[in-house]
């Protein structure tokens, strides 16, 4: 029997290749593929058969004050994968449901947190999986990846773990916020007890996380150039805000750090590290958290954030439940929708709007089971 | 040092040991000034031999019978306490471990009960009749008896994961145990079950570990600890 292929299966593959050809598209030739691909399908005659339509807005979005989406995958404390697979598969899910994002994000972030000791192979493994990834990475530095070595394999594979970048007019800064203090030479601590101190969320052996003062001055001469309605995100592994003090959801210096992002217009700060939903707005600074795809955290016992709406208390009875990755949305004010793809349940989107008004629009759905 | 955290057995040789160094001070030893060669006064233990004395320095046999501790002649007695005590802590750094569990995954303290000290009924009774020393000796046992809980509860190679995963990974200081809503219809087990039961289903599964013997002293150290945290919450059984 001849196999003709269905309507439904031209219709993908039409789809799919145009989007190939979009992504890998200079500007100047663009209008040269859409009209290839119009012409393509004017000559097909089913009626369902897929058109650029939509893509046409791509050609408006080439100016400075463009909105663009990337995707976020973090925390996934990766062993070796002979010691825990669980880990290792939860980052494969979150590398394959980026893969499947159609059309493509600009770029993938990683949060940080990529391995749970530090360990050279944890983080090669980690290297290695990230490789498949088919959109950029960009990627920050997370304790647990840190304080074995103290960052040199991690440097290794990565480069510095502080610097920015310019994307379709927004400036995005990559920090290392999880400088610790020296606590382990007083105590004569091995390198691994070292590691092992700071993996520990609840271990008080470890001092606060800090940005520092050489990042901090790095910071304010990075940002000089920019005018004060810039377009300005900041990705960090701690929250840049002070929280909860006892598991390390805080930043020593969040203060210091939070006075040069003040002339800003509008500040967007996405960090990882909290393993939940998470939103906060100090001023002009919008705080959103990500997912791991390791396993989620209790929300801290005191001082939420009040524009929070806490996810619902993960199941333990299924270990991806409270896990998962996203997406960021970018607005042309600068402003973020975050999505939380979160793997056993509906996806969550905190918008720029319910920030924006402090709450009172866009409300995202509440928990029904509360966090202990 | 604190003396409350030392277990019972290495309490005794140290009291034995004093005891001997008081009764050698007794019997006429020269004893100069209270410090003076504090860092002579330190003994030097050879477990299982025989050491021979100098002309400064004195053999004593420590209570365990196998081993002779050398040490400087003409200490008193308190010096002699003291550097018998910094040589043990030398020997058994693990001896504070209280102190260190609770410096590391900081919890609550036990209730105060110093009202029981309060009024006069209770004197003359054999029940109600407490001194601050009951309520040291409680605080202490108690105290110790959760630390052996934190201890296990962030540790996956006590609890015995085959994935390195402990507790506290999910459970930050305990947190979303809830132990006081057990016990409780768990939907997913589809029966009643109590926090035992919810323990020994994380330690098989998230844990990936045999599961623990619902009497012995891991399982009653774990509870210990997971209820110790949640101090002061009302209890709700059947909470969802």
């Amino acid at each position: 029997m001849a196999t003709h292929p269905s309507v439904e299966t031209k219709y993908m593959e039409e789809r799919r290749e145009l989007f190939h050809g979009i992504r890998n598209l200079e500007r100047r030739s663009f209008l040269k593929v859409s009209a290839a691909a119009l012409g393509a399908s004017a000559g097909l005659a089913y009626p369902h058969s897929f058109t650029p339509v939509s893509v046409a807005q791509g050609a408006e979005d080439t100016g400075s004050d463009q909105a663009f989406r990337f995707a976020y995958v973090s925390d996934s404390h990766l062993y070796e994968k002979d010691v825990n697979d669980r880990f290792v598969r939860g980052l494969l899910r979150a590398v394959d449901d980026v893969n499947n994002l159609d059309p493509q994000p600009d770029f993938v972030f990683y949060g940080g947190d990529l391995a749970q000791l530090g360990q050279e192979k944890e983080l090669e493994l980690g290297a290695q999986i990230l490789k498949n990834l088919k959109a950029p990475l960009r990627i920050m530095v997370g304790e647990h990846d840190w304080y074995l070595d103290m960052g040199q394999k991690w440097q290794e594979l990565f480069g510095d773990p502080t610097y920015s970048f310019d994307h379709k007019g927004v400036h995005f800064v990559v920090l290392n916020s999880v400088v610790e203090a020296d606590f382990w030479t007083e105590r004569n601590m091995t390198p691994m007890e070292r590691m092992m101190t700071v993996a520990g969320l609840d271990n008080s052996l470890q001092s606060p996380f800090t940005v520092g003062q050489t990042q901090r001055k790095w910071l304010q001469d990075d940002l000089e150039k920019l005018s004060d309605d810039a377009r300005l995100i900041i990705l960090s592994h701690s929250p840049l805000y002070k929280l909860y003090k006892p598991w390390n959801f805080w930043t020593d210096d969040a203060e210091e750090v939070q006075a040069i992002l003040n002339r800003f217009k509008n500040v967007v700060v996405i960090h990882g590290h909290t393993h939940q939903l998470l939103t906060n707005r100090i001023g002009n600074i919008h705080f959103h958290g990500v997912l791991s795809t390791a396993w989620p955290w209790p929300y801290a016992p005191e001082g939420m954030p009040e524009l929070t709406i806490e996810m619902s208390r993960p199941d333990p009875f299924n270990p991806n439940d409270g896990c998962g990755d996203g997406e960021v949305h970018v607005h042309p004010d600068g402003l973020v929708d975050k999505i939380y793809n979160l793997w056993n349940r509906n996806p969550v989107s905190v918008t720029a709007a319910y920030t924006a008004s402090g709450g009172s629009d866009s409300v995202p759905p509440k928990p029904n089971r509360p966090s202990y | 040092m604190n003396w409350t955290l030392i277990r019972g057995s290495a309490r005794r040789a140290i009291v034995c040991a004093m005891l001997l160094f008081w009764a050698a001070f007794l019997a006429g030893c020269k004893h100069p000034s209270e410090t003076a060669e504090l860092d002579a006064a330190d003994p030097q233990s050879d477990a299982g031999k025989e050491t021979v004395a100098t002309a400064d320095t004195v053999d004593v046999k420590s209570c365990d019978g196998e081993n002779t501790v050398q040490v400087a002649k003409g200490l008193t007695g308190q010096a002699m306490a003291d550097a018998l005590m910094d040589q043990w802590q030398r020997n058994h750094p693990e001896a504070n471990w209280v102190t260190e569990e609770k410096e590391k995954h900081v919890f609550l303290p036990p209730a105060d009960n110093s009202a029981l000290l309060q009024g006069d009924q209770g004197k003359g009774h054999v029940y109600g009749n407490f001194t601050e020393r009951d309520l040291i000796t409680w605080a202490r046992e108690a105290e110790k008896f959760v630390a052996e809980g934190s201890r296990i509860f962030h540790s996956g190679d006590e609890l015995g994961s085959q994935i390195a995963v402990s507790c506290d990974m999910c459970h930050p200081h305990a947190a979303n145990t809830h132990p006081e809503t057990y016990p409780k219809y768990q939907v997913q087990l589809g029966r009643v079950v109590l926090l035992r039961d919810m323990i020994n289903w994380c330690v098989e599964n998230p844990v990936r570990a045999e599961p623990l013997d619902p009497n012995g002293p891991k399982m009653r150290a774990l509870e210990a600890y997971i209820m110790a945290q949640r101090k002061g919450t009302v209890m709700e059984y059947g909470k969802h």
